[in-house]
């Protein structure tokens, strides 16, 4: 089938449709994957996606598994996420975009738990400031709602998370949700997604062959919700991976090694949190070692419609500090 | 004749006394309510746990022997009895419970009254011993000694061929399917200990029951080990877990925790019935949860209750429970857990966390007696509301327990044909 996407009227940035649009199109871009809906998927902004499959999730979560957080705290958590990325933004003297805001506000609304409304706007504080904060050669090192979990989790004994509560009935819609995700992520960074998976599943797997349990055992750890959103929406980050490719499959390796030692050796819970927040800090020395060009959420569509349009001002900002 | 081992078996039976609230209590919840139930209390700061097990086990004493695995070496000294009272009355303190509300007379001033009845739990373990044979099937026994009225053997075993051949040798029946767990808990580093009853101390002890075994150990594994008690297959099984901790509520980590439905107004006749009551409720809860989830059924600080199923335990009572850090003046709180589980729903053995929750939280119906009201003008808007309500409370019990909503309307005695024609709305007079 011959490709034809540069003939199309191109829609700015802003008009992208409507989420439905979105959420559809990647389904259809997973079963029939032709090279123009392939461009089509690679045309929306990922980030929208992820706004609204954990939209999704957190309603979900929220009505069907009585998740421990009130659509109230949820709002409150967003509104406190996009405000701090207001504020940052104006002293930092950058464009204000809110999507990723949004993300680090809705996966705090998901895995954060605490009995204090308090801890929770500290949460969603500490996100996103410490993108502005702890940054490496103008790169940041924590993934936002990691990074701000375990740093609550350090300090106070008043939060948690539950990684049971998503229970496994609910597994499948959650993994169609999120493969949706890696189509429209196609053009980002889902090698590490795919990475992690593999070294995690081999790792789980192999310690229950290894000790001899029945793999019913591995595969109800694997068929977890949490799981899937740390792997799809959380350590897919493109802005705190690596820069290079090699480096992104070894940071995944060193991801979930840790978090397999964390569970599964010294037997403590969210492995995988402390493990992401442990190895961010050596993806600087993985950059150096394996260096490739920074990740810019704008670049992947401002190379696509290159040929046909000049890139979007939104899109082509020189210091993008938004990430997920 | 071969002893039998029996693992995690146990029976659940009802509350123990009730005490008052605000006036009188109800009915207590009784008797058997859930067979094949266990009752387990961990009690866990930090990495250090005290682990106790009941067990109301029916057959002969002779019979009895059960094979615990533990996480830790265990040496002696770390293995005790205890009373059997301790968790009844854990038992009847966070039991759910049954609250009654009077409505006062409409047409004379208020004066409302709560009281309420508990419905209870219980349950436990088993297994026994041998010697030389051991050490070549790679079974070593660390110790064998004498507790109360237990012969224990405490053994660390290398593989589980050799585990399973020592306990057939030494007399053992052991559930098919047991030896792949063993031998998979045994690469986990785990390692057991072994049970039986010295019928000569229990007759000088002047016991004939089983009293609950303890064993404290020191690891960071918190986890219960449920799956030797899926082998025997027969059926779906019960467990009550109570945990004890210094600051929150504990949930599983691998398995939902989910709230038992709790604060729904339900008809009167549960009173009387508050034991099927429960188990009806339990058990559709369970269905719909495609017996995959964990049960919350309490959660509070042990300090207080309100309202008070039965008094909280006292100082005593939790040190013997094995409560190590009441010197410390941290805080003790208890979370009650139930779960009825088999090998298809629940693959691997609990694995909890203490959370920083400390809402409390309490499975709690409520009844409301009506007033006999008078007659006054407000009476007839009373019984209005008393009729609407009686309907919901018929469609809360009917949704609660899967019971048939017209059945529960015919126990009430709900009917159109009773209310008042002079009360009746002038549309309802139409047809």
């Amino acid at each position: 089938m011959k490709d034809r996407p540069f003939r199309m009227k191109e829609p700015s940035l802003s008009q992208k449709g409507s989420l439905l649009r979105v959420l559809c199109a990647s389904v259809v871009g997973f079963l029939f994957n032709t090279p123009r809906i392939q461009w089509r998927m690679k045309r929306f902004d990922p980030r929208l996606y992820q706004i609204g499959a954990l939209t999704l999730l957190l309603i979900y979560g929220i009505f069907a598994l009585n998740f421990e957080v009130t659509p109230f705290r949820a709002v409150l958590l967003l509104g406190t996420a996009i405000a701090t990325q207001a504020i940052c933004s104006r002293i930092k003297g950058v464009a204000f975009d809110p999507r990723s805001a949004a993300i680090s506000g809705l996966s705090l609304a998901l895995l954060l738990r605490s009995d204090s409304i308090w801890l929770l706007i500290a949460g969603a504080v500490i996100a996103v400031g410490s993108k502005f904060v702890i940054r490496v050669k103008d790169k940041h090192i924590f993934n936002p709602t990691n990074g701000a979990i375990v740093a609550l989790m350090l300090l106070s004994n008043r939060v948690w998370v539950s990684p049971g509560q998503w229970g496994n009935v609910a597994f499948f819609g959650f993994l169609i949700t999120c493969i949706g995700g890696l189509v429209v992520n196609r053009a980002s960074r889902s090698d590490v997604t795919y990475a992690f998976i593999i070294f995690w599943s081999a790792l789980v797997i192999g310690r229950s062959l290894w000790v001899g349990e029945p793999l019913t055992i591995p595969i109800h750890r694997l068929e977890n919700g949490a799981l899937l959103l740390f792997t799809f929406f959380m350590i897919s980050d493109p802005k705190t991976t690596p820069d290079s490719r090699a480096g992104r499959i070894l940071f995944a390796a060193i991801v979930a090694f840790g978090g397999w030692y964390i569970n599964y050796r010294l037997f403590r819970t969210n492995g995988i949190l402390w493990s992401l927040a442990g190895t961010a800090v050596i993806v600087p020395l993985i950059d150096l070692v394996l260096p490739a060009a920074r990740y810019s959420w704008g670049r992947e569509v401002s190379r696509l419609r290159g040929l046909a349009v000049p890139p979007h001002p939104e899109t082509a900002q020189p210091r993008d500090l938004a990430t997920a | 004749m071969p002893k039998r081992i029996f693992i995690l078996i146990l029976t659940f039976f009802a509350a123990a006394q009730a005490h008052a609230f605000c006036g009188f209590y109800v009915a207590k919840g009784d008797t058997k309510l859930f067979n094949r139930a266990s009752q387990v209390v961990i009690v866990r700061d930090q990495d250090r746990t005290v682990m106790t097990m009941a067990n109301d086990f029916q057959g002969s004493a002779r019979d009895f022997a059960v094979v615990i695995p533990v996480p830790t070496k265990i040496e002696r000294g770390q293995i005790h009895v205890a009373e059997k009272a301790l968790i009844d009355h854990l038992d009847a303190y966070s039991s759910p419970r049954l609250v009654e509300y009077f409505d006062p007379d409409p047409c004379s001033p208020p004066m409302p009254m709560a009281q309420m009845a508990p419905a209870g739990v219980s349950e436990s373990i088993s297994v026994r011993d041998s010697a030389s044979r051991a050490k070549s099937l790679g079974v070593t026994i660390e110790a064998k000694y004498t507790v109360g009225e237990y012969d224990i053997l405490i053994l660390s075993a290398k593989q589980s061929g050799g585990l399973e051949t020592w306990l057939v040798e030494n007399g053992y029946t052991m559930p098919k399917g047991a030896a792949s767990v063993l031998g998979s808990y045994i690469r986990q580093n785990m390692h057991f200990f072994v049970a039986k009853v010295n019928i000569g101390e229990q007759a000088r002890l002047g016991f004939n029951y089983l009293r609950p075994l303890q064993v404290a150990y020191e690891s960071p594994k918190f986890m219960l080990p449920i799956r030797l008690g899926t082998v025997n297959a027969n059926g779906a099984q019960e467990l009550f877990v109570y945990v004890i901790t210094t600051h929150g509520r504990v949930e599983t980590t691998n398995y939902r925790t989910v709230k038992l439905p709790s604060d729904v107004d339900v008809p009167l006749f549960v009173r009387k019935d508050f034991a099927p009551f429960y188990k009806a409720l339990f058990s559709e809860q369970v269905k719909r949860q495609d017996m995959s989830a964990v049960f919350l059924e309490y959660a509070w600080d042990m300090g207080w209750c309100d309202p008070c199923a039965s008094e909280p335990l006292s100082r005593d009572e939790l040190k013997k429970l094995g409560v190590f850090w009441l010197d410390a003046n941290a805080g003790v709180f208890l979370t009650r857990l139930h779960v009825r589980y088999d090998r298809a729903h629940f693959p691997e053995d609990l694995v909890f966390q203490q959370t920083g929750d400390q809402r409390q939280f309490q499975a709690r119906y409520v009844l409301h007696h009506p007033a006999k009201a008078g007659e006054c003008k407000a009476a007839i808007a009373y019984r209005r509301e008393v009729r609407e309500r009686q309907e919901h409370e018929a469609q809360n019990v009917a949704e609660l327990t899967g019971w048939n909503v017209d059945e529960m309307r015919r126990k009430m005695h709900i009917d159109s044909a009773s209310v008042n024609p002079a009360e009746k709305k002038w549309w309802e007079k139409i047809w």
